[in-house]
């Protein structure tokens, strides 16, 4: 079947969200990570920053990724017309 | 257990949907307060005197009862519910599911000690094993959901066409689940033993009734069923003893908001304890018997026959000199002490080299990448990310996990499920930092510098229960304990914790019985894993694709009593290294599925060949790196040289994925290239599973 120029660009919207959540998450683990010497000499909070994001500061960001991507995308379905009939 | 029973195979009306997810509710709230209920009694019990082997017993009966009263109740024989439960589980409940089967006895019992004894670089784990699910989240699950049939080798049959790549995917998933599943059974008959005093052999086939209970009768229905409630058990054990810790030492009943004041305490007495005199006393003298061992090591025939010499003329000159019983019995005392022959002193010689391990000053907790100069702090910084790499994808790529996305009602609930699965192991992820910091802090503070006279009860019982989990001896006989002298196991900090916190005997039991829920639920969800790849993908689906639906679930459960049998008899052996088996199992599983995985879904042009040989290759280099620079599978597969000659860039065995998921990539990417793209169907089949629901789309991919 040929797709529409609407379900093309949903797909593409898609990508986009995809590639900017992914992003954050690369930023949040490797590049936190890869600096974890410097940052640690910032005090946050009585926590050495980088020890404090990999402690709970990312993983904070991971779950916040993961909620907007689901949100997004669900709405992102109904605006787009690929939403599912039989759900809740 | 309320579990209606619905259309097989299908979606089902969304106003049952709703009606089952609120009687869900219903049940496991009661469920939860029946717990808390249940506790609060044998806590009562416990003041009037009931004994704790008694509570032990009633916790592990209670439990496993439990579970099996689901499974019981759960059971069935229809295909679609076997495999995927119905498909009719709701979002947030097949997030705790998936945390449940997510948090192994690893997790729940080793993680806070890891923590604990490596500082900082054990957050690797913390990490890696959290951010992954953005990866589920982003690349697959919502994906997995759409395409609907029944296992991760379905899907990679299906889309690259034909049972070659199926066939790859098979071996890979029992690869990686079976290897997994050994060391939760390991775990199981160790949390057994220790809660009602059997034997470990014994504890391991109690331990495996318990799981059969579960999965036998009712396949993927039952387990999600008892993994939810496993969760439930399981994040309460976690949590209780944490929390009462907390107030003990902050006053605060949320560690997690407050450890940060309690980590610039520890920093502070760590810099007291590098340079306390005693402290270094202690560590020289370990190095001096290590260097001892060393030098003896040398010629260890010569040595012997000295030391026996030596020992010997002590024993007759304290006769001769009259120098009183008391000197003589010492020195008749240390003459047998010494080894038995040339053999047993090389042995206890080696062993004694290991103590240079202790002669190290304590780490900072907090410190980034500890090494003694720029070059080993570089190898440090790169084998963590490389280690968070590696467990990330590993996450996003282990078939038991993948596997639980089949089974929520729509593409849209896959998505929120992810959401909720990180949600629900993020609760035990952020905590096990705080307790780790929180016990260190106990120890350094309390335990370091109290009298020998005085230890805490804990210490003296559990010195007693494993010496291989806590052992203090005062090396320096000063009378004080020096942080030096304490040798300790990771696993006794969350096994202990409620001891420490001053807690009654009831909590210990009920963390012994939420490390036995990790245990169990994880293993459900391994070995489901197994026996469906075996019987879906192997038997139905490559050797009699005409199969009755009644005769594929029965294989299915034989299969499962028989890969259960063998996974129990290789843990009973305890042979192997499992440690290292279970951080093998990411790299592996990263290497074989993640790359065919996301290229099937994002890249239309991916095809037959390039992902079966990208996933031999990725699977390969990742197996032949571990065997070159592991030293158990060195053994195994004799392999010789040093390990700094097989180490590429310094990295570690554990991080072997790190070269094989690229070359997956790279490997699917040329070979997909160099022969021709897959045909009309296959490239409607990505199209359909790329959108929730496509009009004028005529694929249907939906098992049953």
């Amino acid at each position: 079947m040929q797709l529409t120029t609407k379900q093309q660009e949903y797909w593409r919207k898609n990508l986009r969200i995809t590639g900017i959540l992914l992003f954050i998450w690369f930023v949040a683990t490797f590049v936190m990570g890869f600096y974890a010497r410097p940052l640690n000499e910032i005090n946050f909070f009585g926590w050495p920053l980088a020890f404090y994001m990999s402690a709970q500061g990312s993983l904070i960001i991971y779950v916040v990724i993961i909620w907007y991507y689901a949100r997004y995308m669900n709405n992102l379905d109904r605006v787009y017309d690929v939403e599912e009939a039989e759900d809740e | 257990m309320a579990t209606p029973v619905a259309a097989p195979g299908g979606a089902v009306a969304a106003g049952e949907n709703r009606r089952f997810k609120n009687q869900l509710k219903k049940v496991y709230t009661w469920y939860t307060g029946g717990f808390i209920l249940f506790l609060i009694a044998l806590a009562i019990a416990e003041q009037m005197g009931l004994p704790r082997s008694i509570i032990g017993y009633v916790f592990l009966l209670a439990t496993v009862g439990l579970y099996a009263g689901i499974g019981v109740m759960s059971r069935t024989s229809d295909a679609a519910e076997y495999y995927v439960a119905g498909r009719r589980v709701p979002a947030l409940f097949n997030g705790m599911a998936t945390g449940a089967d997510w948090m192994s006895a690893a997790s729940f019992i080793g993680m806070a000690g890891s923590l604990y004894l490596l500082g900082f670089n054990g957050l690797a784990f913390i990490l890696g094993w959290t951010g992954g699910y953005c990866l589920v989240a982003l690349f697959l699950a919502p994906y997995l959901r759409k395409f609907g049939q029944f296992t991760i080798p379905d899907f990679l049959g299906a889309r690259y066409g034909g049972n070659i790549p199926r066939f790859v995917g098979i071996f890979a998933a029992i690869l990686c689940s079976f290897t997994y599943v050994v060391a939760q059974i390991y775990g199981v008959g160790l949390i057994t033993a220790r809660m009602s005093g059997v034997s470990f052999e014994l504890g391991v086939f109690l331990g495996l009734a318990g799981i059969l209970v579960c999965s036998f009768l009712g396949g993927m229905r039952a387990v999600t069923w008892t993994q939810v409630a496993q969760y439930i058990i399981l994040i309460i054990a976690y949590l209780i003893p944490v929390i009462w810790l907390s107030v003990k030492i902050t006053g605060v009943p949320v560690p997690q908001l407050v450890y940060g004041k309690v980590l610039e305490k520890v920093g502070q007495r760590e810099e007291q304890l590098l340079k306390d005199p005693k402290e270094i006393q202690v560590r020289d003298i370990f190095k001096q018997r290590a260097a001892d061992a060393s030098a003896k090591l040398k010629d260890v025939d010569k040595s012997y026959a000295e030391g026996k010499a030596a020992l010997t003329a002590a024993v007759t000159k304290a006769e001769t000199d009259n120098a009183g019983v008391a000197a003589v019995d010492d020195a008749k005392k240390a003459l047998e002490a010494y080894p038995k022959d040339a053999a047993a002193a090389k042995a206890a010689w080696t062993k004694d080299t290991g103590l240079a391990a202790r002669a190290a000053p304590p780490l900072r907790h907090a410190e980034a990448f500890p090494g003694k100069d720029e070059a080993a702090r570089d190898v440090s910084r790169r084998n963590f990310l490389a280690l968070v790499f590696c467990l990330m994808v590993g996450t996003a790529a282990l078939p038991h996990i993948l596997m639980r996305y089949y089974t929520t009602p729509s593409v849209r609930q896959a998505r929120e499920s992810v959401f909720w699965s990180l949600f629900f192991i993020f609760l035990l992820y952020f905590t096990a930092p705080a307790l780790a910091v929180l016990a260190k802090f106990d120890v350094y503070t309390f335990l370091v510098g109290s009298e020998f006279s005085k230890l805490p009860q804990w210490v003296a019982s559990w010195q007693r229960v494993d010496p291989s989990l806590l052992s203090i001896v005062d090396i320096n006989r000063d009378g004080i304990v020096q942080l030096a002298e304490i040798s300790i196991g990771g696993d006794i900090i969350v096994l202990a914790t409620p001891e420490i916190a001053g807690l009654p005997y009831v909590i210990s039991g009920l963390v012994a019985a939420g490390g036995l829920a990790a245990a169990l639920s994880t293993a459900d969800g391994l070995l489901l894993t197994i026996a469906n790849a075996l019987s879906h993908d192997l038997y139905y689906k490559m050797l009699d694709p005409h199969a009755s639906t009644a005769r594929r679930v029965t294989i299915s459960k034989v299969l499962l009593l028989v890969v259960a049998l063998i996974a129990a008899y290789v843990a009973s052996l305890k042979t192997a290294d499992i440690l290292f088996l279970v951080s093998a199992a990411f790299s592996l599983a990263a290497a074989a599925f993640f790359p065919a995985l996301v290229l099937g879904i994002f890249w239309k042009r991916a095809n037959k060949w390039g992902a079966t040989l990208g996933m031999i290759a990725g699977l390969g280099i990742t197996f032949y790196y571990m065997a070159t620079t592991q030293p158990w599978l060195r053994g195994v597969f004799g392999v010789t040289g040093s390990i700094a000659d097989h180490t590429w860039w310094g990295i570690q065995a554990i991080s072997a994925g790190l070269w094989g998921v690229p070359m997956g990539f790279v490997v699917i990417i040329i070979v997909s290239m160099l022969t021709p793209a897959p045909n009309r169907d296959i490239q409607e089949l990505i199209e359909h599973v790329r959108y929730p629901n496509l009009k004028g789309d005529t694929v249907n991919t939906l098992g049953t």
